[in-house]
């Protein structure tokens, strides 16, 4: 059954193009037409000594990608492929697999692991191969050393790869004493001991148990803290990792070392290899990431409830823990603010530093203050840039009470150096600390405001001023005035901002038309200040805000001109459309209700015709955002939107169909409930392509499944405004919303995310139920849906039951139950008194403290009342 | 060197502005639908159930010689929307409707920034009506409830006849006034059109649609078969001096009966409402003065005052504003019940303010008021009242506010509509 492919395998490789070409589809066609055969001969070149490493390597990853896939559909396919495959080819070829772990070749047996590691992530959780990790490590001690390395790599991925329920507590020790011995001290094979520590950090959610018994667990933490002593850098590297993931998963374990592990992570930060040291400030970021979460939850209506408690680590720490990271703020690198992906030792401590301050809030600043003071003026860039990034690090944390003074006294100082400093990083740093005093120093909530009338003028100046400094600085100086505004957000109807609005506004737009305005995405973060300086106007400004209207305009038309352009000029002009569209967006909304509505509504047709080009142009961005757009536009136009709907229809449709940028669709099924409301009936015509899409979506397993509850949510709005028209689609959607209804009405063991995604599922078919109801309303066609009443009203009694559901689902299921009481009536008063829906769930909503919740609840009492009562 | 996958470069933004435009999106349109989905259920958001009204006007005071039909099927219900309450019958529809329509304050002082923030227009003489359009007819009735006609109207759902009107659920709600000599429905209000609540949009917003609106449906056009009574809006200006002037003195098909001003941004509420006031003069209305019973004016003032607990008379504002007190001995020798409408005249004594608020006021007993009134007299009426028969606020009042504001606001205003 095998073939001979190892020509195709080196063909498939080939720098000719027509010989790979053909090579890939002589494999893919091997693949389609014979799969046991196919695999079986990938196993065997792979194990095969004989053979070229090029095609062994390349047949073990096509072996490996013929078991899994990204998407979930395909990898289910495949999933589904390999079960079916006969007892003996699975066999042959998992002895092939575990012949090459002994192969004299390093890639090849490290290709090897992760293929054994998918075959198990299938097999074991269908107790397949349940030999598997007995016959790996039956004789792991007498091992050569090259062999125990790739099994104690195939151990880690295999960790990686399946749950650790499906794997049982006695194999779980023998794999961790495995791997922790490995990672001893006394094991003399670096490569051993570095892929033991690798191993060791995938099974650290096996280790559960082995963690709760203090005998097992100080072993472990003894081999792990010995290894980051290792000679070897890679494997302090991969212990610090190890220690990174222990003070996630097992924070609450940590009391007995934690002195330890804070000498041994301070040693690595002063003097270690940079790998390490960034490993090191991560356990320590780490640790704070927890306390974070716990004080939170304290904080959180159950006080004191939360089921880990703090040990306030980070705390006891500080007075060694701030210097530590305050001196590695002085190793900055030049440039670090100009290359987006630099991450280094000063910005890792930066960043701990202001977790830190976030976990223990005003006890840091005694801590931090001594070191901005000294620093903040020396001629050395290093130290005023350290000290500005001490300042701005922590002011998020503590309380506005005890930065109020401090912040005060330090503002005249950075409008000054932001004008007057040397330094580039310094002024970068400077504009980005302003930014964050605006952000968490100032808005409605800070009793003491820290920009007053006598100094608003001189901080707008200066911002202003920055704006015209280098791209970085610039860009920083964006951000501060996007924050200023924000803080203004529900200031009321007179905003300090107003006399300096026009000014604003015009400084935003000439730095977005800057030469270099690409350059560290300073346009970018011009026009999120300009929409956010929009978005907080008040109505003393709105004329200003319409004449910004044919200016944005305009400049989108001249992006729609641009002719061949190449690649890169087309993908920054995209850009550059997304954020016009984004920015015409926020006027909409801003404009596009009373009194400025009539007025603005001039340009509609105009902004419909661009928005429409923008569709012509092939940028999902730039899609998404005038889908937004459009959406807006269609809330303002009302019923007047219908005369774009026959341009703007192939679009939507298009927009439906974009199942690989899901974010295109998903806006999309936004702007189908807008485009309803606006037309109410007269979006009719248009409801058989609309509802075939989303049909086609929802049955389609290549859509993100965040889109699916959306779309039932549309169901609803094309319900309520075609009313009983909707008849002609209820024998597609209620099959639909009946079998999506059951799948989400048991949650029993979904962990939180699956929760959301349920309850946000439940709310989409409630909704979509809500609208079918007060659709038919008064309608003779009412009778249609008595036959649905039965399910719906289980499914209601169902999620009650589940004692699951979160705010917005009680709200939406118990109006659900007032819709069908309201539409159907008497014909249904029967089947209303007979579910619990109507008694126990409607009492407790009716004595909820959230008034929606309250108000749906009367409504549902009445209309109840009203049907059984005749 | 990457960063580690879960910390992001501490300088750079937690969330793009995209993603804030995204989620507002969202926000927005859940907001909407939920929005949507209330309006459906309970069109009107200010209806007042049955139960909750039902304590001041007692339905056997009123009468009305409207043959009553299925009265009383539905009187079991509590709560209702205006579909519902079309379809009441008898006392129950005339104690629903009686509270719908938005009163006007008598205007006793000028308001601020008139010119900015006011439409007037001139009142239709004529009887103040609430006509509702569903389910193929149209009802109007009068302020106290009672049915004026049921006929059939071009007005959405306002009669049997396929087309034009939309679909067959669409109802409309106008505030009218009946003016008797051309037999027109004067539309000074729309407060739903064809099932879309108007309560929570502005007058502003209101009298645009009102405009633009009512003559789509044919309902402006001259009557036939499917559509008895003609139907107009009523022009209206902005408050400044032009507009004021046209209102005033402006030819229109119609008699005046008083200039009304509509705040621009007041949403349509139910009852006394001084965000709408009413004004006349002798030039723009016939009946500046109250006349008695037989068309002629008293020469005291009469008032009616409701008569409540402990003797108390109170107007008819919310919250009520005391007048005065009865004898407890004379209410229980007159037979009068707390609830009962009494009228009065002010002697000599008059009316005594103190800084603009009413202290004291000299009142002769009349007797229990006509039975067809449904309210007391409110506080403003009373005032504009005694101050027309004293010191009237007169039109040039009004111009000269508007000219006093104009030379203190030079600051140029946009107009955004009309």
């Amino acid at each position: 059954m095998a073939m001979e492919v190892t020509q195709l395998l080196i063909n498939a490789q080939s720098i000719d193009g027509t010989v790979r070409k053909h090579a890939e589809e002589s494999l893919k066609q091997f693949q389609e037409q014979n799969l046991a055969g196919f695999l079986l001969s990938l196993a065997g070149e792979l194990a095969n000594d004989e053979k070229p490493v090029d095609s062994r390597k390349l047949a073990g990853l096509v072996l490996k990608n013929a078991l899994d896939a990204k998407e979930q559909h395909r990898k289910y396919e495949l999933v589904q492929r390999w079960l079916a495959l006969d007892m003996s080819t699975k066999s042959q070829i998992r002895a092939f697999l575990l012949k090459t772990l002994s192969s004299p070749v390093p890639d090849v047996r490290s290709t090897a692991s992760q293929v054994i590691a998918k075959v198990a992530g299938i097999e074991l959780p269908q107790k397949q191969w349940p030999e598997l990790v007995v016959s790996l490590l039956s004789n792991i001690h007498q091992l050569p050393a090259h062999v125990k390395q790739a099994t104690l790599e195939t151990l880690g991925y295999l960790c990686e790869e399946v749950s650790p329920d499906v794997v049982e507590q006695e194999h779980v020790n023998k794999i961790l004493t495995a791997v922790v011995q490995g990672m001893n001290a006394a094991e003399g094979n670096n490569d051993v001991r570095l892929a033991a520590t690798r191993a060791l950090y995938m099974a650290l959610g096996f280790a559960q148990a082995n963690f709760n018994n203090d005998m097992e667990r100080d072993y472990i933490m003894r081999v792990v803290c010995e290894a980051t002593l290792s000679p070897e850098v890679k494997i302090r590297q991969a212990a610090f990792e190890c220690l990174v993931s222990i003070a996630s998963t097992y924070y609450e374990k940590l009391a007995h070392y934690i002195q330890d592990i804070f000498n041994i992570t301070a040693k690595a930060v002063r003097e270690d290899d940079e790998s390490v040291a960034l490993q090191a400030i991560e356990f320590w970021s780490s640790i704070c990431d927890e306390e974070i979460d716990i004080l939170e939850e304290y904080g959180g209506e159950f006080a004191g409830d939360s089921d880990v408690p703090c040990f306030y680590f980070t705390k006891q720490a500080l007075p060694g823990l701030v210097p530590l990271l305050l001196e590695t703020l002085l190793k900055q690198e030049e440039d670090q603010d100009l290359d987006e992906g630099a991450w280094n030792i000063a910005m890792a401590g930066g960043t701990c530093l202001g977790l830190v301050a976030k976990a223990v809030g005003d006890d840091i600043v005694p801590h931090v203050m001594p070191f901005i003071e000294e620093k903040i003026s020396k001629p050395d860039w290093r130290e005023r840039e350290a000290a500005t990034y001490a300042f701005g690090s922590i002011l998020e944390g503590p309380s506005a009470d005890r930065l109020m003074a401090i912040v005060n006294a330090a503002l005249t100082f950075m409008l000054n150096a932001l004008t007057n400093d040397p330094s580039n990083h310094v002024k970068d740093t400077t504009a980005w600390t302003l930014g964050r005093i605006f952000e968490f120093l100032h808005g409605s909530t800070i009793e003491t405001p820290i920009i007053t009338q006598a100094n608003c003028q001189q901080i707008i100046t200066v911002l202003i001023q920055t704006m015209k400094d280098a791209p970085n600085v610039a860009e920083k100086a964006c951000g501060a005035l996007y924050f200023l505004a924000q803080g203004y957000e529900d200031i009321g109807p007179n905003s300090p901002l107003t006399p300096y609005f026009q000014e604003i506004i015009q400084s935003l737009l000439s730095v977005a038309h800057r030469d270099d305005a690409t350059e560290s995405r300073l346009r970018t973060a011009a026009y999120e200040a300009l929409n956010e300086v929009v978005r907080c106007s008040t109505d003393e400004t709105s004329t200003m805000v319409l004449q910004l209207v044919p200016v944005i305009m305009l400049e989108l038309h001249n992006t729609l001109e641009g002719e061949k352009l190449s690649m890169d000029e087309r993908e920054k002009q995209n850009e550059l459309q997304g954020l016009l569209c984004g920015c015409l967006q926020v006027i909409i909304q801003k404009l596009g209700s009373e009194p400025t509505k009539y007025m603005f509504m001039q340009s509609a047709d105009q902004m419909m015709g661009l928005f429409l080009r923008v569709f012509g142009c092939r940028s999902a961005t730039a899609h998404e955002e005038a889908m937004l757009a459009i959406g807006a536009l269609a809330y303002a136009a009302g019923p007047d939107f219908a005369k774009y709907m026959p341009e703007f229809y192939k679009y939507l449709e298009m927009g439906l169909q974009n199942f690989e940028e899901y974010q295109v669709c998903a806006v999309t099924v936004g702007v189908v409930g807008d485009v309803c409301r606006a037309l109410e009936d007269k979006v009719f015509p248009y409801c058989d392509g609309i509802m075939t899409q989303l049909l086609k979506d929802l049955s389609s397993n290549q859509l993100h499944r965040s889109v699916k509850p959306p779309i039932f949510s549309c169901f609803g709005d094309i319900a309520l405004a075609i009313g009983e028209d909707f008849e002609k689609y209820l024998r597609y959607s209620m099959p639909m919303l009946q079998s999506a209804a059951e799948l989400s009405a048991h949650s029993s063991g979904a962990d939180d995310e699956m929760m959301e995604y349920t309850n946000s599922l439940r709310n989409g078919i409630l909704e979509a139920y809500s609208g079918i109801f007060q659709g038919f309303k008064n309608s003779p066609k009412t009778q249609l849906l008595i036959p649905f009443a039965p399910h719906i009203l289980q499914f209601l009694d169902s999620i009650y039951m589940e004692k699951d559901m979160d705010e917005v689902v009680m709200k939406t299921a118990i109006g659900v139950l007032g819709d069908l009481a309201d539409t159907l009536g008497s014909h249904v008063g029967g089947l209303i008194q007979q579910s619990v829906s109507s008694k126990e769930f409607l009492n407790e909503c009716l004595s909820s403290d959230d008034h929606t919740i309250k108000e749906a609840a009367e409504w549902a009492k009445h209309a109840i009342t009203r049907a059984i009562s005749v | 060197m990457a960063p580690h996958e879960i910390r992001r470069p501490f300088k750079r933004r937690p969330i793009s502005d995209q993603q804030k435009r995204r989620e507002l999106s969202l926000l927005r349109q859940s907001q909407h639908r939920s929005d949507a989905q209330q309006r459906a259920r309970n069109l009107a958001s200010s209806v007042i159930s049955l139960q909750s009204s039902s304590s001041d006007v007692d339905p056997e005071i009123l009468f009305e010689a409207v043959p009553e039909l299925d009265e009383g099927t539905e009187s079991e219900s509590s709560s209702f929307d205006v579909r519902q309450a079309s379809r009441l019958r008898g006392p129950e529809a005339r104690k629903w409707f009686a509270r719908q329509l938005m009163l006007p304050e008598w205007m006793i002082d000028v308001p601020d920034n008139l010119s900015r923030d006011w439409y007037v227009l001139a009142r239709p003489a004529g009887k103040r009506c609430f006509v509702v359009s569903s389910d193929g007819t149209t009802v109007s009735r009068v302020r106290n409830g009672s049915i004026l006609h049921h006929f059939p109207s071009a007005l959405p759902g306002g009669a049997r006849k396929k087309g034009a009107s939309g679909p067959a659920n669409s109802y409309s709600i106008l505030d009218c006034i009946f003016h008797e000599f051309d037999q027109t429905y004067y539309v000074i209000d729309m407060v739903c059109w064809r099932g879309y609540s108007l309560y929570e949009c502005t007058a502003e917003f209101r009298f645009f649609w009102l405009q633009s609106k009512l003559a789509e449906t044919g309902a402006c056009d001259p009557p036939s078969f499917y559509h008895k009574f003609r139907f107009s809006a009523v022009p209206f200006y902005n408050c400044d001096q032009t507009g004021l002037h046209s209102a005033y003195t402006g030819s229109l098909p119609y008699v005046k009966d008083g200039l009304l001003f509509y705040n621009k941004h007041a949403h349509y509420h139910t009852g006394n409402t001084p965000l709408v006031l009413i004004w006349k003069d002798e030039s723009c209305s016939q009946y500046v003065i109250d006349t008695d019973n037989n068309g002629e004016v008293p020469n005291q003032q009469h008032i009616v005052l409701e008569l409540q607990e402990e003797g108390k008379l109170v107007t008819s504002d919310d919250p009520p504003v005391p007048f005065s007190c009865l004898n407890a001995d004379f209410v229980k020798q007159s037979g009068l019940l707390s609830g009962s409408l009494i009228r009065f005249a002010i002697g000599d004594g008059g009316l005594n303010c103190v800084d603009g608020r009413f202290e004291k006021a000299d009142l002769q007993y009349i007797g229990v008021s006509n039975r067809a009134r449904a309210f007391a007299d409110s506080y403003s009426k009373i005032m504009f009242q005694y101050m027309a028969r004293h010191s009237p606020l007169k039109v040039e009042d009004l111009a000269s506010t508007i000219s006093h504001e104009n030379q203190q606001d030079k600051t140029p205003e946009v107009e955004m509509s009309d």
